[in-house]
């Protein structure tokens, strides 16, 4: 396949751009492969391309139930960064961002990943020190973070609400230069396309059904289009993890599913160049702005369980008055569309990248709503873990027996209660 | 917007009550040192696509915790009950079954 | 196209002339009259610029399918992007401006894009802009060029000075869209005692019927909403249904001031209405689709109907000489009205000629050109001809390069019932092949579809349609035999959607917001984005400010035709809320500026001020944080403040401690459960503090419990946790504890609360509350005791615990909310006389953390009992809650980190909260602990720190431990000591 280039783009457009090739091929299934990936988002293909790339292992193949990218993978509001402070997670999303920083020349395709830079607000002097203590932690861990007082952050960014007689007036912010956002689509899209090229089939239109054990050993899966066999099966379906987890015999997880919502404004001239987050009390909302202008942003989990792809009234008023408050001149912004994902909450906000207690069967889950940052790490260290059969010193800390033995990834803090985190 | 029917105070916004959790989990007694059975009910969960008893409380209402049935996929609402079991046998009596709204 | 104004007709109040701005010139119009009608009258047809290739647009709907007239409204702060011209209305003084143009849309520089097109096509971004060598920066470097090119208006960066309101409603029914449709199922159900909303995006009731503009329509209008109203019914106009959510709760918006001139100051700009019906009937109409074509994107290409809404209702005549292209025999009514009107008509109709409709018109001399197609428009800022084609039987195009003049083409391919609506609730719509459309599937929610809005376009039909739905509505359990009602028209529509002649390559747009054109979904299907949503995503369809309705259709229909399948299996989509876009502002209504949280005041608000105290934000609350004299800086202020309590005597608000009141025969067995430590043997008039773990075993909060009588006990926690613990305690009563029996209540707002310590607090409330004896004997340390203070005539029931946060001899002293303010003053008089002095949130820290006492920044949700020193607090002997997963391995490892207390090396340097604890030589990585809180102890005479650190004291002992804070830049070497750093042995306190 053509690689992408400015010449090719000069090439096809003197001709009608009437020769481009499928960015990736649209396979059928064969009866075996050496790997299964179940869950064709950022996550699933990650996986199979570094399974092919790092590992060696072309015989693989993404099995996805409807179209490529259609999950979390192309519903979130694709802020990357690494402001981790727990380790087993620091280390893990910095890696990640490592990785985001080359990736549009590894995939050739751009994935528009830009260090636009993110800035986390404090309004009172006891969150500012926690927050401190987070970017601290980065600082010695080799990773940019940064304290901005009012001042300074008024130079960055001068139309936030910096009103004495705002309900918190805001103090300052903790700052990660190299955060920033991608293109979500790009990124499902790049990482499907290099997979591809490097000989993995990617399946759609093709549910997974049931899992095939013989011995206490997986051999492969059921699925809409006819049992398939594999030497391993990994599992990287956010917000469905339950439900495969179930038939495939894994039991009760510590996970639970609930909703996000996601909205975007009109497209409105350039208004903000960072990514700005707040968190204080029960207020959470995060903003940026798109390469087409919209104004992306969100706050809170609706709260409940859910497996709805929608969303309810009371979150708009919710994240509407904490973009509000932060940033008045939103007001006559316009929301142009709303939606909603469905998350796996893990019990304390971090991940799971892992082998299971059966052979065979990989688990890539729980993360809750960081999932689009961590996409290259994820399938960086799913492939390790599944082609080794043992996890990379990078994910060693992301199992699922942690909670058993007490050693929680809280960030937060909030205890095992999937919806506050 | 999740309605739900309280059965003190009526059919109300679901933004009146706290979302608790999983309403299915059983707690072992106190008196069971079994770490298992702890971790079980602390940090395993269903999670199903469907039918799902959870439990509400009725935070700026009458602050009593509800059983309530809802459907996780499409949202609708089934039976709901309060959890304690002396507070539904009371809500039964006649005298007091009456809603108000 | 030059639009002109017909010398008579329309619903415009030809009276009532208003002069408005646009991009500074001034433009008159009249009353009735929106941006774009009064645009078009007045001859303006480049009203705006395309998204990517700044290409010319023209109007081209008459409504909120609008995605070229998108304006820029108002000035300064008051500005807004994006407005579509063709629904707000104009008054006088309104200042519009065209957008994304420089120097303006006439002239814009930024077309120059229309020359590298070929090369923009979809997806073009992705292939390229990586650059040659590692990281971000030259993908930066472009985008930094590609964000200026992208987004449409410039919005304000000033504060919005607007107001809005959100206000709630509940109704038997709700029926959204007051077309025929829409109005008789409103008029139907009030009369027969229903209460209804009807809602209306526009602001005049009759949808479809305005744009006919006659007698007998206007009457019928007129005549239903009288009999709504009569009826009660209530009739919202101006208000867009945005999405419909669980338990068929609708979002509307109202636009209440944006159409005056000079509304009245208390009106808000909007208003945000949550309505809870128990059944909605959509009557949202249909939406006419256009067609693909060459260059149809040229100002003056329009939709079909558009042409004779802008004629029939405001009078406005879009140009002299009229093209109407179709498929269909909805045209023929359009095209007759404007014939009438006067203008010159040609309509092209793809079909033979062997309709009703079609013969009518041909009977009166319309000029019909039949199998006959657009190929592709002439002219570059306007319309200046187009050129035609001959369709066969089999759909195949033929040009013999025959061109017609015309200055404005009107193009329909059929109509699209809105469904957006039901497409919130999940239902997927399905194809109807007769009317070539989507329409809503089956849903088992109680929502009706009529009219337009499900596929009825005749005027019988659609009332036809409001009767059954009202039927089922008033009569639920009894189903006629219904008579089949009619969709479409008579005779089925044609499938066209675009026109492609072979070996020409046309530029047929289909979003001409986002300039995809039909090659883009060729483009998109060859790459393999060929899933409906993989199109959209790749190629930008359908995610414009229109959200597809100019295009999805055609898109669809194209890529169906390259995937060599039929639309139906293609599938569509799904429509996301809102309907049409939806300001900010609203969504939040009052929830903003200062009101953007609660405000909670202690009772002794007032007196804190007028002390002079700077308040602080402790969750909802305001508290006292210090008391500044004489110009103090905040560290002077509490450094003498902490002094002042170790040497004579201060009191603190503690009102906003959380308090329960914990009633009940087994409340003490409650008690025993919850906290670590035994209550059972705690004797009434003693107080106990005690400490509560979650299910996993960490902290979740502490505080102290008081025995008032053998079954009442008197909680309070901290102030973060009062809500939690409060509910946490409710649920376990109600849940896993039912067998108690025990009554909580947060009683936190009825009691104020006062905390007096040091050395003269005993002869401070000695002399303010001689009702109690104070003495070590009669009060000793965690004693209760209740009285009464007589003051000012009033007798002031108060109960007072010996209890030290603060480490020195100290009361809390409770009295009723109401009397809180009174008894402060009272008490600080008291105090003012021993020399002392109210000490505030950041003094209180400081004789906190001298002590080693803990708060919510060392229990910060993942502290154990052994790390915060309280694991032989912990009953071995009763199980309580967390008893069980706190002793999980990794929880109980020694190495965990512990409090300590930290001091500086150099006992002139001063660190940070939330630095680092290494070891020498090993600065890096996560460090071993921690600092949870920094101080300046006027006791120790240094900074001094509290925080964790593996190990704990014991393991830190005559080592040097290094304060990393690379955040703010210093690196200090310190010691770690004993949390307890003044007075451990709590001597001050007992004595």
């Amino acid at each position: 396949m053509a690689r992408y280039s400015a010449w090719q783009i000069l090439k096809q457009g003197l001709t009608g751009n009437k020769s481009w090739d499928p960015a990736w091929r649209d396979a059928s299934p064969k009866s075996s492969y050496d790997v299964i990936i179940i869950g064709g988002g950022g996550h699933g293909l990650a996986t199979a391309y570094y399974l092919a790339k790092n590992h060696g292992i072309f015989n693989v193949a993404v099995i996805e139930k409807g179209w490529i990218g259609g999950g979390n993978a192309g519903r979130n509001t694709t802020i990357v960064r690494s402001n981790y402070f727990m380790e087993g997670n620091t280390e893990f999303y910095e890696h990640s961002l490592k990785l985001w920083e080359n990736l549009s020349q590894e995939l050739n395709y751009n994935v528009m990943f830009s260090q636009r830079g993110h800035l986390n607000l404090f309004f009172t002097p006891g969150q500012r020190d926690a927050m401190i203590r987070k970017y601290n932690i980065m600082r010695l861990n080799g990773i940019d973070g940064e304290l901005l007082d009012r001042d300074q952050l008024i130079s960055k960014v001068p139309h936030l609400n910096y009103s004495q007689e705002a309900r918190l007036p805001i103090l300052g912010a903790l700052y990660q230069g190299r955060a920033g956002t991608a293109r979500h689509d790009a990124v499902n899209w790049g990482f499907a396309r290099a997979a591809s090229n490097l000989g993995v089939d990617i399946i759609q239109n093709c549910e997974v059904t049931g899992f095939i054990s013989t011995g206490g050993r997986l051999v492969g899966v059921e699925t809409s289009c006819g049992e398939i066999r594999a030497e391993k099966v990994g599992m990287a379906v956010a917000g469905s993890t339950s439900l495969l987890a179930h038939k495939a015999g894994l039991g009760r997880l510590p996970i639970e599913s609930h909703k996000l919502q996601a909205f975007v404004s009109e497209p409105i001239k350039p208004f903000l160049d960072s990514v700005v987050v707040y968190g204080v009390g029960h207020g959470h909302f995060y903003i940026s702005q798109s390469d087409k202008g919209g104004m992306v942003f969100g706050g809170n989990l609706d709260g409940y369980n859910s497996y709805a792809q929608k969303g309810n009234l009371p979150l708009y008023s919710d994240v509407a008055s904490c973009a509000m408050n932060m940033m008045p001149a939103l007001g006559r912004v316009k929301l142009l569309r709303q939606w909603a994902g469905i998350m796996d909450m893990s019990m304390d906000g971090s991940p799971f990248i892992t082998k299971t207690d059966l052979d065979g069967l990989y688990l890539n889950a729980g993360w809750c709503y960081g999932g689009f940052k961590a996409t290259p790490a994820s399938g960086w260290c799913f492939a390790h873990t599944i082609a080794h059969d043992a996890p990379h010193d990078v994910n060693k800390l992301l199992t699922l027996d942690r909670y058993k033995t007490g050693h929680m990834l809280d960030e937060s803090g909030h205890g095992p209660y999937p919806k506050s985190h | 917007m999740l309605r739900l029917e309280c059965p003190v105070c009526g059919l109300r916004d679901h933004d009146e009550f706290t979302y608790l959790e999983d309403g299915s989990i059983t707690y072992p007694k106190l008196a069971n040192e079994n770490q298992d059975d702890w971790f079980n009910a602390v940090y395993l969960r269903e999670n199903p696509r469907g039918r799902h008893i959870e439990k509400w409380h009725h935070t700026f209402g009458c602050r009593t915790v509800l059983l309530v049935e809802r459907d996780t996929l499409t949202h609708v609402i089934g039976k709901i009950k309060p959890a304690h079991p002396k507070i539904a046998a009371a809500l039964k009596q006649p005298a007091t079954a009456k809603k108000r709204s | 196209m030059t639009g002109s104004r017909f010398a008579s007709g329309g619903l415009i109040d030809r009276k009532k002339p208003i002069t408005f701005q646009y991009d500074g010139m001034p433009v008159q119009g009249f009353a009735g009259d929106t941006i774009a009608s009064a645009l078009m009258a007045s001859g303006h047809q480049i009203v705006g610029r395309s998204f990517k290739y700044h290409r010319p647009r023209g109007i081209n709907s008459a409504g909120p399918e609008e995605s070229g007239a998108l304006f820029t409204v108002g000035d300064n702060a008051n500005r807004t992007p994006n407005v579509k011209g063709t629904i707000a209305e104009i008054h006088d003084g309104l200042i519009v401006r065209s957008q994304n143009a420089f120097p303006n849309v006439r002239y814009d520089l930024g077309a120059v894009n229309s020359l590298i097109a070929p090369f923009l096509t979809a997806g073009f971004y992705y292939k390229t802009f990586v650059g040659p060598f590692s990281g971000t920066r030259f993908w930066m470097i472009f985008e930094y060029f590609i964000r200026k090119a992208a987004g449409l208006g410039v919005a304000s960066r000033d504060a919005d000075p607007a107001t809005y309101d959100i206000a709630h409603h509940h109704c038997d029914i709700l029926v959204v869209g007051a077309g025929p449709s829409g109005l008789w199922t409103a008029v139907q159900l009030a009369e027969a005692g229903q209460s209804v909303m009807l809602v209306e995006q526009d602001f005049a009731c009759g949808g479809q019927l305005l744009s006919r503009n006659n007698a007998r329509d206007a009457a019928f209008i007129a005549e239903m909403q009288s009999r709504l109203t009569r009826a009660g019914g209530q009739i919202m106009i101006r208000t867009t249904a945005f999405g419909l959510y669980d338990g068929l709760v609708t979002g509307l918006v109202e636009r209440v001031t944006d159409h005056l001139s000079a509304p009245h100051e208390s009106l808000p700009r909007e208003i945000f209405h949550i309505v809870r019906p128990q059944q909605i009937v959509l009557a949202s109409g249909a939406l006419e689709r256009g067609l693909a074509f060459g260059n149809n994107d040229r100002p003056g290409v329009m939709l079909a109907h558009a042409i004779a809404r802008y004629a029939g209702r405001f009078g406005v005549s879009a140009g002299q000489s009229c093209i109407m292209a179709t498929s269909h025999d909805g045209t023929y009514d359009d095209a007759l009205q404007l014939a009438e009107a006067g203008m010159k008509i040609c309509v092209l109709d793809a079909r033979p000629c062997y309709t009703d409709a079609q013969e009518a018109a041909k009977r009166v001399g319309l000029d019909i050109m039949f199998e006959t197609v657009p190929v592709q428009v002439a002219g570059g800022r306007g319309v200046a001809g187009l050129e035609v084609g001959m369709c066969d039987s089999d759909g195949l195009v033929h040009s013999d390069n025959r061109m017609i003049g015309a200055d404005v083409i009107g193009m329909s391919g059929g109509y699209s019932p809105v469904v957006n609506l039901l497409s919130h609730r999940g239902v997927k719509p399905v194809w109807d092949a007769d009317i070539q459309a989507f329409r809503s599937g089956p849903t088992t929610e109680a929502i009706h579809v009529v009219g337009s809005a499900d596929g009825f376009y005749d005027n019988e039909a659609c009332l036809a349609s409001a009767d059954v739905a009202v039927s089922h509505i008033l009569r639920p359990r009894r189903r006629d035999a219904e008579t089949e009602i009619f969709r479409g028209w008579q005779t089925p529509a044609m499938p066209l959607f675009e026109i492609n002649i072979q070996g020409r390559s046309l530029k047929s747009f289909i979003d001409p917001q986002h300039d995809v054109t039909t090659a883009d979904i060729r483009q998109a299907h060859s790459e393999g984005f060929v899933s409906v949503e993989h199109m959209k995503r790749y190629t930008t369809l359908g995610m414009a400010t229109d959200q597809g309705r100019m295009g999805n259709i055609l898109g669809l229909a194209t890529m169906a035709e390259a995937r060599n399948m039929p639309i139906a299996e293609s599938g569509i989509t799904t429509f996301r809320p809102p309907f049409t876009p939806v300001s900010i502002g609203v969504l939040a209504g009052r929830s903003s500026g200062s009101d953007w949280w609660p405000t909670r005041r202690t009772p002794m608000h007032d007196a804190h001020l007028a002390t002079g105290a700077v308040m602080m934000d402790v969750g909802y609350w305001k508290r006292a944080w210090y008391y500044p004299q004489n110009g103090e800086t905040m560290d002077e202020a509490y450094i003498r403040e902490a002094a002042i309590v170790r040497q004579t005597v201060g009191m603190v608000d503690v009102s906003t401690l959380g308090k329960i009141a914990i009633q009940g025969p087994d409340a003490t067995e409650f008690l025993n459960q919850i906290y670590i430590n035994a209550f059972a043997k705690l004797p009434v008039g003693k107080a106990r503090y005690g400490i509560m773990l979650r299910d996993d075993g960490h902290v979740m909060d502490d505080g102290t419990t008081w025995r008032l009588s053998d079954d009442e006990y008197f909680m309070t926690t901290t102030t973060a946790q009062a809500g939690p613990v409060m509910l946490f305690l409710e649920e376990l009563l109600q849940t896993r504890m039912t067998n108690l029996e025990v009554h909580v209540s947060s009683v936190s707002d009825y009691w104020a609360g006062i905390a007096v310590a040091g050395p003269l607090a005993r002869q401070v409330l000695t002399g303010a509350l001689p009702a109690l004896d104070w003495s070590n004997n009669a009060f000793p340390f965690m004693g209760v005791q209740s009285a009464e203070l007589k003051l000012g005539g009033a007798v002031i029931p108060f109960r007072a615990a010996r209890i030290s946060f603060s480490g020195e001899r100290a009361w809390e002293i409770y009295v009723p909310a109401d009397f809180g303010n009174a008894v402060w003053v009272h008490l600080a008089e008291h105090v003012a006389l021993a020399g002392g002095s109210p000490y505030g949130m950041e003094s209180l820290g400081t004789l906190r953390i001298e002590k080693g006492h803990v708060t919510g920044a060392e229990l910060d949700g993942r502290v154990t009992l052994e790390d915060a020193g309280f694991a032989k607090m912990a009953s071995k002997t009763k199980p309580y809650i967390g008893s069980v997963l706190r002793k999980r391995s990794g929880l109980m490892d020694e190495s965990r980190p512990r409090l300590v207390g930290i001091f500086p090396k150099e006992k002139n340097k001063s660190f940070g909260t939330g630095a680092i604890l290494c070891e020498p030589g090993a600065v890096s990585g996560f460090g071993k602990g921690w600092v949870t809180a920094v101080t300046h102890s006027p006791a120790l005479g240094h900074w001094i720190g509290l925080g964790f650190v593996s190990g704990g004291y014991e393991a830190w002992k005559g080592k040097t431990v290094m304060i990393a804070d690379p955040v703010r830049g210093a690196t200090i070497e310190g010691e770690i000591v004993s949390p307890h750093m003044f007075d451990p042995d709590g001597g001050r306190q007992n004595g």
